[in-house]
């Protein structure tokens, strides 16, 4: 016959005590904010804060922040300052925007989702005291799993292959018809789709395009991406805009002045410049002492020779400028200013719009993913690897991905949804 | 196709848990304008179920749900969730329909749209201006789902992320039978190892002692979980199901409760002198069964008058753990108000009424739930001994029942948290809420 366990209180009892650790939500999307509390824990203790995130690679990222529990025994990450750790102050995103590779990771690395369909899983947890290392090897108080999503529920996914033409398109639940973006990366090619899924999240019918796949792109390929979102049964043919990131950027600015199909609504372009890379400076290209490579001067200085650069001034529809004071990788800021002085003087300056951050770099992203200040890069269609420099500091960087986001939405809503026909 | 307005709806979060509120809002409406939101919901028995509340946009063109006021449709008022709790079925559904989700590993997905102008009919023949899709989710992320079957135990265990231990939760659901998961899923997505028991399938006990030992057992395979804190293991019960926990906590000898919530139910024994009758598939005596002017089955008289025979109830006096009673006053299936009332005199009369705390909704029926799921005065239902087919009369009117629910939901989880969640500051269980 078995014995049971007396109903005696437990002798450890006065001892014992288990924290509550609550996110909310517990699925969110990727730029949507997150309220982290611990309750139940004793007064005055503190406590870190950790942020585990496995990438598709098989990299550990983590961030971590020191807290001290109120009278109550309770964290609020929202209002409560970090002392300490990747991230310090009140910073209720803190634990997602300053994570960064684990410990003896891998060099150069940038944290990407390939899959846009799956969410970022992170798990949060607790530890007792204030830790900055060895968190593998320690116990944690509590831990709870977290997920980020580009997608939200209803946005669909569909393979673009018609035209010659290589592309996902992502489009918003609902009846639709829908504005619609076109979504130009940078110059590392393939298909980024995050920032389009994220996008159509928001209720822009957005085309992710793969351009570099060949080194020599024809400008009809992007007329004809264009043209097959236009026609799309569920985008509004007279409501398209573009997006651009760095390379990307540069396409989107001569695409809109020099072609006759590609008629943007507005542009937003995010670290990009309207001078063309044509002719390699290449020994313009500078090392720091980390070796890694400094491209900005590449394209400088400013050439005043019009064919040099793209006419900004023929510019018909509104321009929302993304610019990094701190980027290394491209002249961004200087070519914003030379961008705003030839569109004064073309008299079409009130179409453009400039977000500048000080000490922000160059891959400004959707907000509350980790910085990356110097990465592995590989052009597409190159072999050779460097280690770009980028540019910007984690939290003014980060402070600007949240601020540009929500500025580049407010701008596509008005100028896509909210304008008259 | 040029289009001159589209409205742009938002829903937050997107994916939420069940009992979490979301914020639906519309912007880029032409100001002063009518619209109706409208919420859809396909079953897993593949009915589907709508709401709808009549807005209209300010002079910034913007409908906020959570702070506007519904001037009509299936709710009315300044009504955040009113688009999840006052869902019913579709015009043409068939009759007595629940709604209730079994498989807890994937989420409620919900449709919200919104249409031009106050519409309360043809929803599906028309297209609406926009559409947003959300998910309801009974798992939080990291939520551990496993299935238990040792011996004539059967159920399903839901464990929450993290390294644990965790204090546990034994949910016992109605009289209806089955596995219901639901409860005991958003009950470890609130940081408490919990067991969904399926226990009306199969079991007969022959006596009382049988019935108790068959139980215990239960409650020890939780509290011997290597993720649950022994001592520290609560009940909680619906109807049938809240009978079986204070039995449980008054009998059980070996092995008890740390606290126990009641919801919807009685200390009296239904058939008679204990509850192993119940298991023994006796045929109830109908006699004090009604029917309403729907033929509607109303049970609510057949333990009346409550016995005055101490051996017809669940010795209250015994029960020495805090313990939660919840019931609405509109109970139409069950005398959960006159029982809690005789349940308290009982437990003055024993000296531990200090023990109880008891909440009593107005207008609030027999099945209370984890909050927004919709309200059903009535529904099918299969007696379990004799198989017969019924509309069972549940009670409650819709918004005091969905009210209800709410603040009912949070009070259980503050109360579970209070007494099993081992505090910093004491060492020794709060007696009240």
């Amino acid at each position: 016959m078995k014995t049971w366990v007396s109903n005696r209180q437990s002798t450890m009892e006065t001892n014992l005590w288990r924290l509550l650790l609550s996110v909310q939500p517990s699925r969110g999307l990727v730029d949507e904010k997150f309220s982290v509390r611990v309750q139940n824990a004793p007064p005055a203790h503190p406590l870190t804060m950790h942020a585990l995130l496995h990438s598709e690679d098989g990299d550990t990222w983590e961030a971590f922040g020191h807290y001290v529990t109120d009278s109550g025994g309770d964290v609020n990450v929202s209002e409560d300052p970090s002392l300490g750790g990747t991230y310090d102050g009140v910073e209720p995103m803190g634990l997602l925007w300053s994570l960064r590779p684990a410990p003896g990771s891998r060099p150069g690395l940038r944290f990407r989702k390939r899959d846009a369909q799956t969410p970022m899983q992170v798990r949060l947890s607790v530890y007792q005291g204030h830790q900055s290392e060895g968190f593998m090897d320690r116990a944690v108080l509590a831990s709870v799993m977290v997920e980020r999503w580009y997608m939200a529920p209803g946005v669909r996914r569909v393979n673009i292959t018609e035209g010659g033409v290589t592309g996902t398109l992502f489009l918003p639940p609902g009846p639709g018809p829908f504005p619609g973006l076109m979504d130009l990366w940078g110059g590392g090619g393939g298909l980024v789709e995050y920032r389009p899924a994220l996008l159509a999240s928001h209720g822009f019918a957005s085309l992710a395009l793969d351009y570099l796949k060949q080194a020599d792109v024809k400008n009809e390929y992007f007329e004809d991406a264009y043209r097959v979102l236009q026609q799309h049964p569920q985008v509004c043919k007279n409501r398209i805009g573009l997006v651009g990131l760095s390379f990307g950027s540069s396409v989107a600015l001569k695409m809109s002045v020099y072609s006759n199909v590609i008629q943007p609504r507005c542009i937003v372009c995010v670290s990009g410049s309207h001078i063309h890379a044509a002719g390699s400076r290449l020994k313009k290209t500078r090392y720091n002492e980390e070796n890694q490579v400094i491209w900005r001067d590449l394209l400088l200085p400013v050439p005043t020779d019009l064919s040099k650069k793209v006419d900004v001034g023929r510019l018909q529809c509104p321009l929302l400028l993304v610019v990094g004071e701190d980027d290394q990788n491209w002249p961004v800021p200087e070519s914003a200013d030379d961008m705003r002085e030839m569109m004064e003087g073309a008299g079409n300056s009130h179409l453009l719009t400039v977000l500048s951050y000080p000490r922000a770099g160059h891959l400004i992203e959707p907000p509350y993913s980790p910085h990356c200040r110097a990465g592995t890069f590989m052009a597409a269609g190159s072999r050779k690897k460097f280690i770009a420099l980028w540019g910007g500091e984690v939290a003014p960087h980060s402070r600007a991905q949240e601020d540009a986001w929500r500025k580049t939405l407010d701008f596509l809503r008005e100028n896509l949804y909210c304008s008259a026909d | 196709m040029a289009q001159t307005v589209t409205p742009i709806l938002s829903v937050h979060p997107t994916r939420g848990l069940v009992d979490e509120k979301f914020k639906v809002a519309l912007e880029n409406l032409p100001p002063r304008f009518p619209v109706t939101l409208h919420s859809l919901h396909r079953s897993e028995d593949k009915d589907y179920w709508e709401a709808f509340g009549y807005y209209v946009s300010d002079d910034r063109g913007r409908v906020t749900v959570s702070e506007d006021v519904s001037l009509g449709g299936t709710y009315t008022g300044a009504e955040p969730m009113g688009l999840l709790w006052s869902m019913r079925p579709v015009p043409g559904s068939r009759t007595g329909l629940r709604l209730r989700k079994m498989d807890v590993r994937s989420p409620m997905v919900v449709l919200i749209s919104v249409y031009k102008g106050h519409v309360f009919e043809g929803f599906r023949e028309q297209p609406p201006m926009a559409s947003a899709v959300t998910e309801r989710w009974y798992m939080a992320p990291g939520v551990q789902r496993i299935d238990i079957r040792e011996g004539a135990v059967r159920g399903t265990i839901f464990i929450p992320p993290g390294p644990g231990p965790f204090p546990g939760v034994l949910d016992m659901w109605g009289g209806g039978g089955g596995l219901v998961e639901y409860r005991s899923a958003l009950l470890a997505s609130h940081g408490f190892v919990s067991m969904a028991l399926d226990y009306m399938s199969f079991e007969t006990f022959k006596t009382h002692d049988e019935c108790l030992s068959y139980f215990e057992k239960v409650l020890s395979i939780i509290q011997q979980h290597p993720q649950v804190i022994k001592d520290r293991v609560g009940i909680c019960g619906l109807s049938l199901g809240a009978t079986v926990t204070l039995t449980m906590a008054a009998y059980c000898k070996s092995i008890s409760p740390r606290c126990c919530v009641s919801v919807s139910g009685s200390h009296v024994f239904p058939y008679g002198v204990s509850l192993a009758e119940v298991f023994q598939f006796k045929e109830m005596d109908m006699g004090k069964a009604r029917l309403d002017e729907q033929k509607r089955v109303i049970w609510h008289d057949m333990i009346l008058p409550i016995p005055t025979d101490p051996q017809r109830k669940v010795a209250m006096g015994r029960i020495k753990c805090p313990l939660l009673v919840v019931n609405g006053d509109d109970d139409q299936n069950w005398a959960t108000v006159e029982s809690a009332e005789d349940m308290a005199k009982m437990m003055r009369a024993a000296g531990n009424d200090h023990l109880l705390t008891t909440l009593t909704y107005h207008d609030a029926g027999h099945l209370i739930e984890p909050p927004y799921i919709p309200h059903f005065r009535a529904s099918n239902f299969i007696i379990q001994h004799s198989k017969q087919k019924v509309v069972m009369l549940w009670g409650g009117q819709t918004k005091p029942h969905s009210d209800a629910q709410e603040d009912s939901w949070e009070k259980i989880l503050a109360f579970l948290r209070q007494h099993l969640y081992p505090c910093p500051s004491s060492s020794l269980p709060q007696a009240k809420l």
